[in-house]
């Protein structure tokens, strides 16, 4: 079985200090890591594996230092990694990366599924999974919780609003997958030593045979005009349960408070 | 005339009322985009009568209304089939959906490949002095506010569910439904639902939920969480958690509020034992009210909220729960 599980690298946010100042987020500093929510989906790839045997190929856009998120992806059990790098990929909104991707994930046909994190936690968006799929051409389960693979089929359940559904979708096929899914390992040792003697491919626009015009910030119908900083502290009132006097005054304070937002 | 569109998610059978959100949304821009008219795109089986007519009466000008029994169940290939022929053949200038799962699945498959842009859970949406759609959004767990325009057309974005108000209904409002036959075949529907298991252990989803009450590691062990229950029950309220609570298997993941958990946007949301991580905070912090109660002064939980009791949770849960039933009971 060949898997391909597309990975980000994104800034490390959670150890974030705020501003208390300006109740926003501090940046300096920040380092870069792989997608927390990407471990999920190589976890999943990596069990797949050891069940049913195959390799699993993971790729990446980002300049070049996003390898080492690839190469965490190695040392947690991935076999083979693809980094797209070039000046052509800056700066692309969610349509231009699912495009370049998609053009990355041809050359490497064929596949039997492809597993994507639900969502990146820098861009936040969650876009970049289906729309893989739609350019591939692959059935789509996203949100994916569970997927058992029976004869040519993923049974893939899905976490939705109102509880789980299950899907029933021909091989090859696309799946986004959520934390439910699976607790992902720490990298070995040994696979550690696969992240360093590996040779990470690097393949340009013109190795995937994109058509430029539909990359990086030029092919993206999306920009960004304005970022801001919200305000995410609130001016709220604190009170503090010392005796049964304050713990009454506190219960009064929250009744008073649900009465006004009308929740109750 | 300009065409703004918005998404009505039928669960169910039934339009469901994230559908009235997007109205609201709609018709401010109708407001401010001169010669436009709001439609609504229905797809779905033998939707009621009344769910259509209820979509005319908050403010829709237009239904553009599929119905066809390979459609009863959202499945994100047909739908996404139906919906850029719809588009391709009435070209709307702005395109909104829900940012639920459903929203979330179909306008990324569908923005690729009529090839136009699409923006994720936009928090706000305005019109820009030309004409333009304006899509303001979070990013990077809430601690960004981003500000995006689209060069292509339609204009698609997907808004965060609670965000706004659902439009109110209008007896006197009139619009037309516009019936389009769109035929599928068998190979249009290669995804096959099996089954689909609700969760009976809440009465409201997280999502759809006006209150939240959320527990987090001050709750103390598993066994005390029921005190979340007991509190959401009088409010009527759904029963979240931090991952800390989920990862110890206290509650279950569908619980689970946060950057690795879903994003909730309640009308108030009280947590209860929570410290209030960043990664917390990225689920919860565009809630309309916060309400926390937490042992330790400088929880981070506090400075996102509008009333903060420090205190023990075992003490003050108690109390209110009491006192929430005895004004039921008066009632």
């Amino acid at each position: 079985m060949r898997i391909i599980i597309p990975i980000k690298q994104v800034p490390e946010t959670s150890n974030v200090k705020m501003d208390p100042e300006k109740g926003t987020m501090v940046r300096e500093g920040v380092e870069s890591i792989i997608n927390p929510l990407d471990l999920y989906s190589i976890e999943v790839g990596i069990r797949l594996k050891e069940e049913y045997g195959g390799e699993i190929i993971v790729v990446s856009m980002g300049p070049p230092k996003a390898q080492d998120a690839l190469k965490e992806a190695i040392a947690m059990g991935c076999d083979d990694a693809v980094l797209l790098t070039d000046r052509f990929f800056a700066g692309a909104d969610t349509f231009a990366t699912s495009y370049a991707l998609s053009k990355a994930i041809e050359k490497l046909k064929p596949i039997d599924l492809v597993i994507c994190g639900e969502r990146a936690t820098d861009g936040d968006t969650a876009q970049v999974g289906p729309g893989l799929a739609a350019l591939l051409g692959l059935p789509l389960s996203t949100f994916t919780s569970k997927i058992v693979l029976e004869d040519g089929h993923v049974k893939a359940t899905r976490l939705i609003e109102g509880g789980y559904e299950v899907l029933e979708l021909p091989m090859p096929a696309l799946i986004t997958v959520v934390k439910e899914i699976s607790d992902p390992r720490l990298p070995t040792l040994r696979g550690k030593q696969n992240a360093k003697k590996l040779d990470i491919k690097k393949w340009s626009a013109q190795d995937i045979e994109a058509d430029t015009t539909k990359l990086g910030l030029k092919g993206s119908p999306t920009r960004v005009v304005k970022t801001f900083n919200p305000k995410v502290a609130r001016e709220g009132k604190i009170i503090e349960v010392k005796d049964e006097k304050t713990l009454s005054l506190a219960v009064d304070e929250i009744i008073d408070l649900l009465k006004e937002k009308a929740a109750i | 005339m300009k065409e703004i569109w918005i998404y009505s998610e039928v669960r169910e059978g039934r339009v469901n009322e994230v559908t009235y959100e997007l109205l609201t949304r709609a018709l401010d821009l109708k407001q401010k985009l001169t010669d436009s008219a709001v439609c609504a795109v229905l797809m779905g089986y033998d939707i009621p009568e009344s769910d259509r007519q209820e979509i005319i009466k908050r403010g829709a000008d237009r239904i553009y209304y599929v119905n066809n029994s390979l459609l009863k169940d959202f499945l994100v290939e047909p739908y996404s089939k139906v919906l850029m022929k719809l588009v391709q053949r009435y070209n709307p200038e702005i395109f909104i959906a829900p940012a639920t799962t459903q929203g979330r699945t179909l306008m990324p498959y569908t923005a690729v490949k009529l090839q136009t842009g699409l923006t994720a859970d936009c928090t706000n949406l305005d019109i820009d002095e030309v004409g333009n759609l304006l899509q303001t959004r979070p990013a990077i767990g809430g601690n960004i506010m981003a500000t995006i325009k689209t060069s292509t057309r339609p204009q698609m974005a997907t808004v965060r569910p609670h965000s706004t108000r659902p439009a109110p209904i209008d007896e006197s409002r009139s619009g037309e439904v516009i019936n389009v036959d769109i035929s599928l075949a068998k190979e249009d529907i290669p995804v096959k639902k099996l089954d689909y298991i609700k969760d009976e252990t809440q009465e409201v989803t997280i999502q759809d939920a006006d209150i939240v009450v959320s527990g987090g590691r001050g709750i103390g062990k598993a066994d005390n969480f029921k005190i979340v229950y007991r509190l959401a029950e009088p409010l009527g309220g759904a029963v979240g958690a931090s991952r800390d609570v989920v990862d110890r298997g206290w509650i279950s993941y569908p619980h689970q509020v946060g950057l690795s958990g879903k994003t909730v946007n309640p009308k108030v949301y009280i947590a209860l034992g929570i410290s209030g991580s960043i990664q917390h905070l990225a689920g919860m912090q565009t809630s309309q009210t916060i309400i926390s109660v937490n042992k330790d002064p400088d929880a981070q939980i506090f400075r996102v909220s509008d009333l903060g009791i420090v205190g023990d949770l075992h003490e003050v849960v108690p109390v209110l729960i009491k006192r929430l039933e005895a004004m039921k009971s008066e009632v």
